[in-house]
């Protein structure tokens, strides 16, 4: 499948992200509010997602990936840039309108113990989208709706009257997946839809999702932390650093042939369950911490932690293309990376 | 089953005058909880010892007792609900179970300290750092509030923490996830333990940090020559650091092996689930191997072998007898009945 | 027969192995929350709020003595005939001024004896605790009401809204109730319970409101909440399925605990002689009208009072222990 997709330029994109910003203002003063600066949580992202692929966000916690699933889902208004949805820009619709789109996009939340009402079963919970949306299952066929759901995602059909609080976190999960897809939608956002769950059930997530995708051709825009993970459920995988993308391509381009400094020293930093291949490989460990997203660095973002950074790199900032050295060869370094001084390096350590 | 066990833990050198002698051995022990629903056994029988210089990796899932286990060690178990109905926990030869409070108190952060996973709270934060670190001296060793200043002073700089003259007056929230546990280090090292126990210690933080925050564990162990225990859930952290591994599912150990074995070759369906189950950052498989059905929960944990439900190659004797911890080889141990297979298949 | 025929192609199709792939996917992991729901069998019967908080209360020895106190109030302000046959109007200033109680005369006419009109004492308690089971269980249902809403409204809102409805209720806490109360009660000539009620209704609500605000931010934030958005709800939905099934458990708790306030403070507005008047019955009034005999017959004064004390304690007494099943702090 991934092979498929690796030339996706002939396809038309189902969600296409241009120049996407989000800054959350910082006021001071009480009844008067006043404006002394802001968190430039997204800061200019662009991606396309094409229909039936999965596309996987990578960063560190304040890198705004969560800010953009929820800009996605419209939960947050951009600050500028634009979200279209087959050709139609979604980001600043509302009422009526906005509701139906919500229909072809859903969400899959991080916390399993949290996404779900406590104080709702589990029949209501995936029923209530059929609750907000009368028109898309009649009423009296509800019940039966929410017991194929349930079957679908991997539980027992009797369980609807059922409260949260009596599942484990992974069953939790499939509720909350179940709860997307109730609405039968054509992406699905999914914001660390696994880190909350124990190795073991892990898998069966994962595994779960990647069956739906092939069984309702869903497209995923999946968020998360966990390198490996993003790697194995991704098609292609976009790398962000405050606020902006840093790099962008296949999981083999990105994986196995990194551009930008960050990603190789992410990568390089994933341990690796294997005593063997991990004292091999060669470590890039980056020092300090992420900078402020309020005030970040002029420039490229990343040169404060960089070791490859010059006068330059403060300047200008980087465009998020394919760098020059690369511009017209075949070889798989030839992805997008927004980085002055770009240059392969295999820090995975692939066969 | 108990004979079994002990065997597996006598195997580690034994008297307690050598040289190599374990600085920590836990031996036989249990935890109950008393709950309205009723008692939740939370660690059941479990052994492990820890030599000076040496890092055990503790590994488990939620529920697995991994944490309860070093809440015992450290003796900070609210009791009740919890219990120890049995078991001992010897440091230097010595059973900390059997000590006074005041002797126990004294072993604790003097001898043997612990580091939390979520640094923000374990820091107290309306004082600076500079302050809490300070403290560890003027309450253990009675020194003056300016040579205690100059000791935290210097303690964060053995962590690394930059510009440490100028950042010692700070409080907890203006440093960040990496720096705080960092400072949480620090705070560990005052005393200069013998032992360290890491409770997830870089679990919330960022990759880049959590690198940086392992090394620097790392290293510090070699320094002091201290032992280490490792909690973690994460099979990737535990391969880069540790010497040795213990597994544990429902309160038991079900293997220990030198870490570079229990990789390469696992003698439990369960570690070898979980080592199956994890994607590779180095390459993409098709599906994902799924270790089947969910963690036991602890009022109903299954009989026989507890991970019976979910074994691949359960039998009827994995439903009705306990497999003892059996002896794999010389160090390692694993609690299947059907270990050989496991190793071998 | 046929049954088995019906029976037996689906059983085949659950455990058979030539299953295409996806169908063996689905099946594993259901068999496996299955046997998991058998683990837990019996441990965790489903349970809603009210559920959850009444396991939690009957476990509670507080509670039940609250509880039985508080029947034999409710029952004596529904059905007063019940425990005493005299009327308490009935006056008979010759034959019984001050009369002393006779205490083995249980539930008699003169078991605690007679006021200064000749009334008895007992009768008058009896009739007296209307009143007070009245105001205090109106008052808080209004203030809970009234409270709720703004503090609904300001917590969900928020900006304007909230900040308007913040300063209101600032305004409101700088008054205080028996104080307010006092002088907005003064202004009617004629006053019934229901007057009372009017008052400390509106002098009574900005804790609710405080308390509803907080907590209605609290779960604005919650993830499940986003979610209901994500999928389209509305404000109202939202607000009605989602925020106030959460947020009402620490309101109940705060207004529980009021209602003993708002019949003690009852008790002092009539004494006051701002709150009800005679011939209305309380045991406000009756205390007032007993403390100029309070040398001679202090069991005019005593008897009203203990019932005062009593119904204020079996309320706290049941504040604390909802508190204590609803607080999930102190889980």
């Amino acid at each position: 499948m991934a092979e498929s997709l690796t030339k996706s330029a002939d396809r038309e994109p189902i969600l296409q992200v241009r120049n996407l910003v989000k800054h959350f203002p910082l006021t001071q003063g009480v009844l008067f509010k006043k404006q002394v600066g802001a968190v430039k949580a997204v800061d200019g992202i662009s991606f396309d997602l094409y229909r039936g692929e999965t596309l996987g966000i990578v960063g560190e916690s304040g890198c705004g990936k969560s800010t953009v699933a929820k800009l996605l889902m419209n939960l947050e208004r951009a600050t500028a840039g634009e979200v279209f949805y087959k050709g139609e820009d979604i980001s600043k619709l509302s009422g009526r309108a906005l509701k139906t789109v919500r229909r072809n996009i859903q969400m899959v939340f991080q916390d399993p113990y949290t996404s779900l009402n406590p104080r709702m079963t589990v029949g209501d919970i995936i029923g209530e989208p059929f609750d907000i949306h009368p028109e898309a299952a009649p009423k009296g066929d509800r019940r039966r709706k929410v017991q194929e759901l349930l079957d679908v995602v991997g539980l027992n059909p009797e369980y609807v009257n059922r409260y949260p609080h009596q599942f484990s976190g992974g069953q939790r999960q499939r509720i909350g997946i179940a709860r997307g897809l109730a609405l039968n939608p054509e992406i699905i956002i999914c914001d660390e839809p696994v880190s909350a769950l124990d190795v073991s059930v892990q898998a069966q997530v994962i595994n779960l999702m990647e069956r739906l995708q092939d069984e309702f051709d869903l497209s995923y825009v999946f968020i998360a932390h966990d390198l490996s993970i993003v790697r194995h459920i991704s098609d292609r995988v976009g790398v962000m650093y405050l606020g902006r993308m840093a790099e962008i391509g296949t999981d083999q381009e990105i994986y196995e042939h990194p551009t930008h400094p960050y990603t190789q020293a992410l990568l390089s930093a994933v341990p690796v369950p294997d005593p063997e291949v991990s004292g091999a490989r060669e470590r890039i460990i980056l020092s300090g911490d992420v900078p402020s997203p309020a005030n970040p660095p002029s420039g490229c973002r990343f040169r404060t932690r960089c070791w490859k950074a010059q006068d330059k790199c403060a300047e200008e900032t980087p465009l998020l293309a394919v760098p020059a050295p690369f511009k017209d060869t075949d070889s798989p370094a030839a992805h997008d990376s927004a980085c002055h001084f770009a240059e392969e390096k295999d820090v995975v350590g692939a066969a | 089953m108990t004979t079994t066990e002990k065997t597996a833990a006598v195997s580690a050198p034994r008297t307690p005058e050598a040289a190599g002698s374990p600085l920590l051995q836990v031996r036989d022990l249990h935890v109950e909880f008393h709950t309205r629903d009723g008692v939740v056994k939370a660690v059941n029988g479990v052994n492990y010892s820890v030599s000076a210089g040496e890092t055990l990796a503790v590994l488990g899932e939620s529920g697995s007792g991994k944490s309860v286990t070093a809440q015992a060690i450290m003796g900070i178990l609210d009791m009740p609900p919890a219990k120890i109905p049995q078991g001992e926990i010897l440091f230097r030869g010595e059973d900390m179970l059997k000590m006074t409070v005041e002797q126990r108190r004294r072993v604790r952060g003097a001898k043997i300290a612990m580091i939390f996973q979520d640094a923000l709270s374990s820091l107290n934060p309306v004082l600076s750092v500079g302050y809490q670190l300070g403290e560890m001296f003027r309450v253990h060793q009675g020194l003056s509030k300016k040579d205690a200043k100059a000791k935290a002073i210097e303690l964060m700089d053995k962590v690394k923490i930059p510009a440490a003259k100028n950042r010692v007056g700070d409080y907890p929230h203006q440093f960040s996830g990496g720096m705080r546990q960092r400072i949480m280090i620090a705070m560990a090292l005052a005393l200069e333990p013998d032992l360290i126990i890491a409770d997830e210690p870089t679990t919330a933080l960022d990759v880049t940090v959590q690198a940086q925050v392992m090394d620097l564990l790392a290293e510090l162990q070699r320094e002091y020559h201290m032992g280490l225990i490792l909690i973690t859930h994460d099979l990737g952290v535990v391969a880069d650091v540790a010497d040795k591994i213990a597994v544990m599912y429902a309160g038991r150990i079900v293997e220990n092996a030198p870490v570079r074995e229990l990789y390469k070759n696992p003698a439990h369906p369960y570690t070898r689930g979980l080592l199956d189950s994890i994607p590779r950052l180095d390459q993409k498989g098709q599906e994902l191997y799924a270790i089947k059905g969910l963690p036991p929960n602890l009022l109903h944990v299954p009989s026989g072998c507890a991970f019976n439900p979910r074994c691949p190659m359960a039998q009827d004797v994995c439903r009705t007898d306990v497999p003892a911890l059996a002896k794999v080889a010389d160090g390692r141990g694993s609690a299947c009945h059907f270990w050989k297979e496991t190793l071998h298949g | 027969m046929p049954d088995k025929t019906t029976v037996t192609p689906s059983s085949v199709a659950g455990a058979g192995p030539g299953q295409t792939g996806s169908g063996v996917d689905v099946s594993a992991p259901s068999v496996a929350a299955a046997s998991e729901l058998a683990s837990m069998g019996g441990v965790n019967k489903p349970r809603s709020l009210g559920q959850d908080a009444w396991r939690e209360l009957r476990a509670r020895p507080m509670f039940w003595t609250a509880g039985i106190l508080l029947v034999v109030l409710i029952l004596m302000a529904a059905f007063p005939f019940l425990f005493t046959g005299a009327d308490p109007g009935h006056a008979d200033l010759r034959n019984h001024y001050l009369g002393d109680p006779q205490w083995t005369h249980l539930f008699q006419e003169d078991w605690f004896g007679y006021n200064k009109q000749g009334q008895s004492v007992w009768a008058r308690t009896v009739y007296g605790a209307r009143a007070s089971v009245i105001i205090g269980i109106c008052v808080t249902f209004a203030v809970t009401v009234l409270g709720g809403f703004l503090g609904m409204i300001a917590g969900y809102f928020g900006g304007w809204w909230d900040a308007l409805l913040s300063r209101l209720t600032d305004i409101f806490f700088g008054i205080p109730l028996l104080l307010g109360a006092l002088v907005l009660l003064q202004a009617f000539t004629h006053r019934t319970v229901w007057t009372v009620v009017l008052g400390l209704t509106v002098f009574g609500w900005m804790q609710i409101a405080r308390v509803m605000r907080g907590a209605v931010i609290t779960q604005k934030q919650a993830d499940f909440v986003t979610a209901a958005r994500a999928l389209g709800a509305g404000n109202g939905r939202i607000l009605l399925k989602h925020i106030l099934p959460n947020a009402i458990g620490p309101v109940i708790v705060v207004a529980t605990i009021a209602l003993a306030g708002y019949i003690s403070t009852e008790a002092t507005l009539s004494y006051l002689g701002i709150g009800l008047q005679p011939p209305a019955i309380s045991w406000g009034v009756d205390i007032a009208s007993a403390k100029d005999v309070l040398r001679d017959a202090p069991h005019v004064l005593l008897v009203p009072s203990t019932f005062l004390s009593l119904t204020v304690l079996a309320f706290i007494l049941l504040g604390d222990a909802v508190r204590d099943a609803l607080d999930p702090k102190l889980r």
